[in-house]
């Protein structure tokens, strides 16, 4: 039994962590997407540095569909310690490519799935000398493979190989003897190519393949960061680098050869946000990445940074909690801490990113926001987002576009004001002026507590001048919902009673289900969340719809709380629709669970 | 209870090179206990400051939590001041201080705020080598929770209800030249002859500077059996040699006699006078430090003044090689790419 599938199928490689199956893999996936086909790769690897198994998933879709679905169509499987489990994984009249330097296990014998033996080891152990060679190209050996049975061109691969090791030239050539060494051995042995092939296509336009952190990092170099300070965590890590990595190019003085940055590796997460508020404090633009762990450590500064009204920014990827929980696995599961983040009546700024595009556009516009707002902005990524390449719209830039630096006074402004109070609510949208330390030699300094003060920032204890403080703050955060990006209305009108909110990584499956769900006659509006607080159009979507489905992925539904505790809304006609085992969420999680809520219920077929 | 300050000031009070007097120097009305070590700090903090010369506005004054680190309300008004929270001033003023490398830091701690609660913080700043002033305002105790013993509470030290602390404490100045702090001092908030040359040199000195002011707590820790009390340190205070700061340009004074003291060039010229240096000290030697400082406690002496410099150092900035510029005052145009480099990005992307 074959399964012919033409540009739509999921490829699995299952790998051994540390053996540079990764750059083999990545070349598999690129050469899809230059091949003009849409392809979504997602790894899925465990919390180790060498020895355990890992995984390479590739999507492809011609109908664009980017999120990750169940069912792998083709299984390439050079790892003995997880191989029962990847035989398994395969669908009913898929593939499964191994080693056969090594006769296969009678047991992973099964009847309805295609194998294909391709005696790696034994290749590179005739080819190759160097021990390290013999593992590496291994790797490379299958691709060559792949590309012969699945119809990949190889003057692609070549043009991919010769990019990368650009200025290592000496590398190109046992690369491509590799993959000739795999491709003669499909050649010599099987029919080919399979009839789950890839065919050029050109549907790929001026899209870009691209992680979510580098995204953030870059957007922080465009958005004017000049202090970045971190602590290291998965999967946050890669921010940090991608920041420095563009840094390095772009951001070095052309006289003196200096940086026009500065990062800092900080001891914890508690110093990494200390740092970001005194840099912000002191007028400079900075940011810090972290994870959920780091997030909980950040919380007292968080606190303090709201109170005191001093920007900041804060790239939180989010990982499988609660405490280390599955520390490589992607969730949606920090909003509520991030959202009402320390003790005391606090809120703060979210802004939820759902492709590399948005990362760094968010990320650049965070630091506007920030300094506008005067507080917090948590960007809100994912691993799903943060470590996969996505297929993204390229990035933009428009050079007449201005920092916006919000209020903060100049000397000549301190000169010509008859006084200045620092949290005095002078404009009426609850966001005050602030002065720079070093403006002017006698007028605008301040002193920043987060103790309660005055207007003038003089420290009282006095329930009444602080309650009229925290009635500012919730001014400003009224100013700050049409502050912070609108949400994305899928329709113009409402045409139907049900309503899906996502937002994030979600985004992927949940339109795909949408669009599946919608060819079977069952129409949904749709709101894309781009930010907390929530605006006038979110509050409209809810009570214009009888019910609501919320797409997120965490255990609890925090989204559906947080719209719920903020909108005052009937919690019944929230529904939540979740993924929280670690793995993105799919878009047959989404229907299954939709379709369970609809009454009657509707039987949805999808992929089998 | 209000405090109201009398405006009125001497017209003949002496003013510094830039025309100020100490009252461009003074903060608002300490709400401290009466006879607190900590006002005394202030005291000093705003004389060296004035002394200096130094324009207010070019100092960001930087605390954390406890009566120590709301000092910075009652110096330097015309600075801008940030009471973080607590045990985590270093990062604020590391933070800070990578914005804008002009700026003078002036960093003030208590040994809870240190010692406890932000030793990580506290030894990190250390290692990074920033450059700013690090003050310890050290009472043994945690003034502003009533009293609880702190980590530098000496083993054997009373408490006010007769109860002795059954730790060794952590010797902070110690600790700092252990870690490698490029500036080492400690003195006795009792002591403004020799506290405020040593804050005047800590200004200057291009590293991360510490001073360890033992500072009594006359509410919670000023009783008999308390090393930390006015009396005993009065009693068991060692000094280095009497200490002096001289500004380069600036005569020597002639209270100096000639030749009987030692002078230690800092990197820019300026000088600190030692006094009367022991002659076994020697002020660029670590380990001498060390020694000294560890030999002073075997005999129950607390050893003050300057312990150790190295006057040529390179601090954060140089060590990772920032711009020359604050980077808060870069230009939008020096910091965004622009969109002709985004193609070439967008296409390495493809
Ligand atoms: C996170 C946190 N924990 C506890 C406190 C309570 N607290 C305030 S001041 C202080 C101790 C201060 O001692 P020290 O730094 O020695 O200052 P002192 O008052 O003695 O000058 C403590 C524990 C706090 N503010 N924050
Ligand atoms: S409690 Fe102690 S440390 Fe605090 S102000 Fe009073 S005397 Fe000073
Ligand atoms: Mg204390």
């Amino acid at each position: 039994m074959h399964n012919s599938k033409i540009n739509d199928f999921v490829v699995r490689f299952a790998n051994v962590n540390g053996t540079g199956s990764a750059s083999a893999n990545y070349l598999f996936a690129k050469a899809i997407f230059r091949m003009g086909i849409p392809v979504a790769p997602k790894n899925i690897f465990p919390s180790n540095i060498q020895g355990l198994p890992t995984w390479y998933e590739v999507r492809v879709s011609e109908k664009g569909y980017l999120g990750r679905r169940e069912g792998v169509d083709m299984m390439i499987c050079v790892n003995p310690q997880s191989m029962p489990s990847d035989v398994a994984d395969v669908k009913s009249g898929g593939y499964f490519l191994y080693d056969s330097t090594k006769a296969l296990h009678q047991e992973l014998i099964r009847d309805d799935v295609n194998y294909i033996g391709v005696p790696l080891m034994e290749i590179c152990l005739r080819e190759f000398t160097d021990p390290r060679q013999r593992q590496l190209f291994k790797n490379i050996i299958y691709v060559g493979a792949l590309s012969a049975l699945m119809g990949i061109e190889f003057e692609v691969l070549e043009q991919l190989l010769t990019e990368q090791f650009n200025g290592k030239e000496k590398l190109i050539a046992p690369n491509i003897k590799s993959l000739q060494l795999g491709i003669q051995y499909i050649h010599d042995n099987y029919a080919y190519p399979l009839d789950l092939r890839l065919e050029r296509r050109d549907l790929i336009g001026d899209r870009i393949l691209v992680e979510g952190n580098d995204a953030c990092g870059l957007g922080a170099v465009y958005g004017g960061a000049t202090v970045v300070a971190w602590y290291p965590i998965t999967p946050s890590t890669s921010v940090a680098e991608g920041f420095e990595k563009h840094a390095k190019k772009m951001r070095i003085d052309k006289e003196t050869g200096k940086k026009n940055y500065a990062i800092i590796q900080a001891e914890d997460e508690l110093a990494a946000i200390g740092m970001v508020i005194g840099a912000n404090w002191n007028g400079a633009r900075s940011f810090t990445a972290t994870s959920g762990p780091g997030l909980s450590l950040m919380n007292e500064f968080l606190g303090l940074a709201y109170f005191a009204e001093i920007p900041a920014v804060l790239i939180d990827v989010q990982r499988t909690g609660p405490s280390t929980g599955m520390p490589t696995r992607t969730q949606q599961s920090d909003i509520t801490l991030a959202a009402y983040a320390s003790h005391g009546d606090t809120k703060h700024i979210l802004l939820f990113p759902s492709t590399p595009k948005e990362c760094f556009e968010m990320t650049a516009g965070s630091f506007d926001l920030a300094e506008q707002l005067q507080t917090p902005i948590i960007l809100m990524s994912d691993l799903d987002l943060g470590m996969n390449d996505h297929l993204s719209e390229p990035f933009e830039w428009n050079d007449k576009r201005k920092y916006i630096r919000g209020k903060v006074l100049s000397a000549k402004q301190l000169e010509d004001m008859p006084h200045f109070g620092r949290y005095l609510d002078v404009d009426g949208d609850g966001i005050t002026y602030r002065t720079i330390p070093g403006t002017h030699p006698t007028k605008g300094s301040f002193f920043t507590r987060g103790t309660s003060r005055d207007e003038y920032a003089a420290y009282t204890e006095d329930g009444t001048v602080y309650a009229r403080n925290m009635a500012r703050l919730l001014k400003k955060w009224d100013t700050a919902k049409d502050t912070v990006p609108a949400p994305y209305l899928y329709q113009q009108e409402n045409k139907s009673p049900y309503g899906l909110i996502f937002f994030g990584t979600s985004t992927d499956s949940a339109e795909e289900a949408m669009d599946i769900m919608a060819g079977q006659n069952i129409a949904f509006d749709a709101l894309r969340l781009k930010a907390f607080p929530f605006n006038k159009t979110v509050e409209d979507f809810v009570n214009t719809h009888e019910r609501v489905f919320v797409i997120e992925q965490n255990r609890d539904g925090q989204m559906r709380s947080l719209l719920i505790n903020e909108l005052n809304t009937n919690p019944q006609k929230l529904i939540a629709i979740l993924n929280y085992d670690g793995m993105p969420i799919t878009a047959d999680t989404i229907m299954t669970q939709i379709s369970k809520n609809l009454i009657p219920a509707k039987n949805l077929v999808y992929h089998q | 209870m209000t405090y109201i300050r009398s405006k009125f000031r001497h017209p003949g009070l002496p003013k510094n090179e830039l025309g100020y007097t100490t009252q461009e120097y003074e903060g608002a009305i300490s709400t401290l206990c009466a006879g607190c070590g900590h006002d005394s700090i202030s005291g000093s903090i705003i004389q060296a400051c004035y002394e200096l010369s130094i324009a207010p506005h070019r100092i960001a004054k930087l605390s954390g939590i406890g009566c120590s680190s709301k000092t910075p309300t009652y110096f330097l008004g015309n600075s801008h001041g940030f009471n973080s929270v607590h045990g985590r001033m270093p990062s604020v003023a590391t933070g800070a201080n990578m914005a804008n490398r002009d700026l003078v830091y002036m960093g003030v701690s208590g040994d809870g705020d240190t010692a406890s609660i932000g030793m990580g913080q506290f030894v990190h700043v250390i290692r990074r080598n920033l450059n700013m002033v690090y003050i310890v305002m050290n009472n043994g105790c945690y003034g502003l929770t009533k009293g609880q013993d702190s980590a530098t509470a000496d083993e054997g030290s009373k408490s006010k209800k007769g109860v002795a602390n059954p730790f060794q404490p952590i010797d902070l100045a110690g600790l700092a030249l252990e870690l490698g702090a490029t500036f080492v001092a400690q003195s006795f908030s009792g002591d403004k002859e020799q506290l405020i040359p040593l804050i005047k040199a800590a200004i200057d000195h291009p590293g991360f500077a510490f001073i360890n002011v033992i500072s009594p707590c006359v509410t919670f820790n000023n009783n008999p059996g308390s090393t930390k009390s006015y009396d005993y340190v009065r009693e068991h205070m060692e000094a280095t040699g009497t200490t002096d700061f001289v500004p380069e340009k600036r005569e020597i004074t002639t209270s100096y006699e000639k030749g009987s003291g030692t002078d230690i060039q800092m990197h820019d010229g300026t000088y600190i006078r030692l006094e009367k240096l022991a002659a076994t000290r020697d002020p660029f030697d670590r380990l001498g430090a060390i020694n000294a400082l560890q030999n002073s406690r075997n005999h129950n002496e607390i050893l003050t003044g300057l312990l150790y410099v190295e006057p040529k150092t390179s601090d954060l900035h140089e060590i990772i090689q920032t711009s020359d510029r604050p980077l808060n005052s870069l230009r939008q145009d020096e910091l965004c790419p622009g969109t002709l480099a985004l193609a070439d990005i967008n296409q390495d992307y493809r």
